[in-house]
């Protein structure tokens, strides 16, 4: 005899919920209180909060939450061919994308990639202890033979920021020009920022292989993209009015005042977004190792499944090194933008 | 009067989501206060009509609120009007589409800015050959004619720098070179000079004169302030509360204020400097000439011939022919303001 027995008799629905109770599978609950030989509800509370499975308890009609779950598991895997045939042939490239960029970045021999590396940092830096600094970190994780595993969370970070710049630039322009646009993303950004990491791989795995590099990609990507999104929507937005009214009175068309005005102006603060991106897939970088990624993540992982404590603090620490030489070049580039507009 | 460069016709301008539906209403009376408290909408500009001459500064003067800075929005329709027509030319440009509008801009006005409103990261060159570039010229002649008109307003030798590192007086410069270097008939300055101190200033305004004299552009120019209006205006316009209060020589409203408004604004200023002899000369009655005055001369250059003294009488001559006399006293009676009480 369940609690709310008496509240459907009451109503008259007895009949319309006893259909098909017996074909109803037994909840967790039942067994348990089956195979100790008592009734489920006469052990609980005596009014028990009328959740779904209380409910089914009283009237078969109505589901369990068990259904509920089950039902977006079945809706899911229902699309999923037709989701798959959509998404795979255009993801496909950044499968390729970043199995080359791993290549690249794993076979090129550490005398070319360092010295290639750390001119990188001194062209976008200008700055000889950044550059460095930058060459010291690269030749340390050579000492301690993390160079393989560096390169290849480089080469993803470098596949991943770079297309969410390439993505989310044009998003954060399309953002600034519209408001509807702006009210129509803010939240998805909003959601892509708050859902837990872990929670954009559940998907994803069901979609995608776990042996293909997009499934990481794409996670890194939709985690980092957000910055980059919100800080040039809101550099464009933050330009100074009367220079966008001189544009317009001097008879510029939108696309010279988006090239020639609005795009240099905003460039500090969409700078400061690629920092953010950069930051950020960094630390997605460690839980797509989760789903296969290759790198320092891996390792870290290893030290928790195998209670490595040493394995896992190395590479933690080395990730540290990593993220602080992305940071350090990404400012120093944003630092000489911004020296450069206010006086040379 | 020959037809005027620049007509403005019968505008409004009302600021709400409903402006369209409240013109007839505010045409048939309907105050500011009453758009605003019973219906939540400004009133921007009520029934313009101003005629701009070509070749001449037609200044727009009224305190701040008093709808100059809309007004000059209106004319090359950086804000679209609620009603009304302004002509350029006879060509009314509130039909214009966009693209007409973007060459219009282009190529018939160019406009100054009272925050200079230069691009930061594009040098002093770069800022002046932009109204060109714009328009699609590439290569060296762009950057001649910034060059050029940069050596105009006196800032050779900046060309490479940043406005960020010039002063607010050589900043409107580069403004000014700017738009003069749009090569347009027209000149829009929206309180171009105000943002600057005093010294600088006036070296802008003479600065301006200069170039009109050379020139000969239509300019409309805004300001709050009564000293740079009476300097620089051929045609002077006084707005208040977004309507037109009085209009046109500036010599004749300080002489005859037709408001007790504009009493109250002309009250301050010091008439022996703004006002020209032409302006308060009388026919001649007398025989005996203590001196010859030029019709253009201020009062105050007068008084200093004179030495003083209130009994003399002036001839007024231009290239050899007497337009009329001016006695001292006359001069002395004008210096005084008229006001409301007559005292």
């Amino acid at each position: 005899m369940a609690t709310y027995d008496g509240v459907f008799d009451t109503l008259g629905m007895r009949d319309w919920c006893d259909v098909g109770k017996e074909d109803a599978p037994m909840s967790m609950a039942q067994l348990l209180a089956q195979t100790q030989g008592g009734d489920a509800a006469s052990d609980g509370p005596a009014f028990p909060f009328p959740s779904l499975d209380v409910l089914h308890e009283s009237c078969a009609r109505i589901g369990q939450t068990r259904d509920l779950t089950a039902s977006i598991e079945q809706g899911f895997l229902a699309v999923r061919p037709e989701l798959k045939a959509v998404l795979d042939p255009f993801t496909q490239p950044l499968s390729w994308l970043l199995d080359g960029t791993l290549f690249a970045f794993e076979t090129t021999p550490w005398w070319i990639m360092i010295p290639l590396l750390a001119a990188l940092s001194w062209y976008v830096s200008r700055s000889g202890a950044v550059t460095g600094f930058v060459a010291g970190v690269l030749v340390f994780f050579g000492i301690i033979d993390h160079y393989d595993v560096a390169m290849q969370t480089l080469a993803i970070i470098f596949v991943c920021t770079t297309l969410s710049v390439v993505i989310g630039v044009p998003i954060g322009i399309g953002m600034a020009r519209s408001n509807t646009a702006q009210r129509m993303i803010v939240p998805i950004l909003d959601l892509l920022q708050t859902l837990p990491t872990f929670v954009y791989l559940i998907p994803l795995i069901f979609l995608f292989s776990v042996t293909e590099s997009k499934l990481y990609g794409i996670a890194i990507i939709l985690y980092a993209i957000v910055p980059v999104i919100r800080l040039t929507d809101l550099g464009i937005r933050l330009v100074d009015k009367d220079v966008i009214e001189a544009a317009d009175a001097f008879g510029m068309t939108s696309w010279q005042k988006l090239t020639r005005v609005q795009l240099p102006l905003a460039l500090p603060n969409v700078m400061a977004g690629v920092n953010q991106t950069i930051m950020m897939s960094l630390a997605m970088v460690v839980i797509a190792s989760l789903v296969s990624a290759p790198g320092l993540g891996v390792l870290v992982l290893r030290g928790i499944r195998n209670l490595e404590l040493g394995v896992g603090i190395v590479a933690g620490l080395g990730i540290v090194l990593l993220a602080v030489i992305l940071d350090r070049v990404s400012k120093a580039a944003l630092a000489r933008v911004d020296k450069e507009r206010s006086a040379s | 009067m020959s037809d005027p460069k620049l007509s403005v016709r019968n505008l409004y301008k009302i600021f709400g989501p409903r402006e369209a539906d409240f013109v007839a209403r505010v045409e048939a009376g309907m105050t500011k206060s009453t758009l605003l408290e019973d219906h939540g909408h400004v009133l921007g500009l009520r029934d313009i009509n101003i005629d701009m001459a070509a070749g001449a500064i037609t200044v727009v003067m009224g305190l701040s609120g008093s709808g100059k800075s809309t007004l000059i929005r209106h004319l090359n329709r950086l804000i679209e009007p609620s009603s009304g027509q302004i002509l350029i030319d006879g060509d009314d440009i509130t039909a214009l589409d966009a693209g007409q509008l973007r060459v219009m801009r282009q190529k018939r006005m160019s406009m100054v800015f009272q925050k200079f409103a230069l691009l930061p990261h594009q040098t002093v060159l770069q800022n002046t050959e932009m109204p060109l570039s714009v328009q699609g010229a590439t290569g060296e002649a762009p950057r001649e004619a910034a060059k050029t008109w940069l050596a105009r307003v006196g800032l050779a030798g900046y060309e490479d720098r940043y406005p960020s590192q010039l002063s607010g007086g050589m900043q409107q410069r580069v403004g000014i070179a700017r738009a003069l270097a749009a090569d347009t008939d027209i000149m829009l300055l929206d309180e171009a000079f105000s943002a600057l101190d005093p010294l600088i200033r006036t070296d802008m305004q003479d600065l301006l004169l200069e170039l009109q004299r050379e020139l000969s552009k239509t300019i409309i120019f805004i300001t709050h302030d009564l000293d740079e209006a009476l300097k620089l205006a051929d045609h002077l316009v006084i707005l208040k509360d977004g309507a037109v209060v009085q209009q046109g020589d500036p010599q004749q409203i300080l002489l005859e204020p037709s408001d007790p408004y504009i009493e109250d604004f002309v009250s301050d200023i010091n008439r022996a400097r703004v006002l020209r002899v032409g302006s308060i000369m009388a026919g001649v009655h007398h025989d005996h000439f203590d001196g010859e005055l030029s019709p253009d001369q201020t009062l105050e250059s007068v008084i200093k011939k004179s030495g003083g003294s209130v009994d003399q009488v002036f001839r007024v001559v231009r290239d050899g022919t007497t337009l009329g006399e001016l006695e001292m006293a006359t001069l002395v009676k004008a210096l005084v303001p008229r006001s409301r009480s007559g005292s």
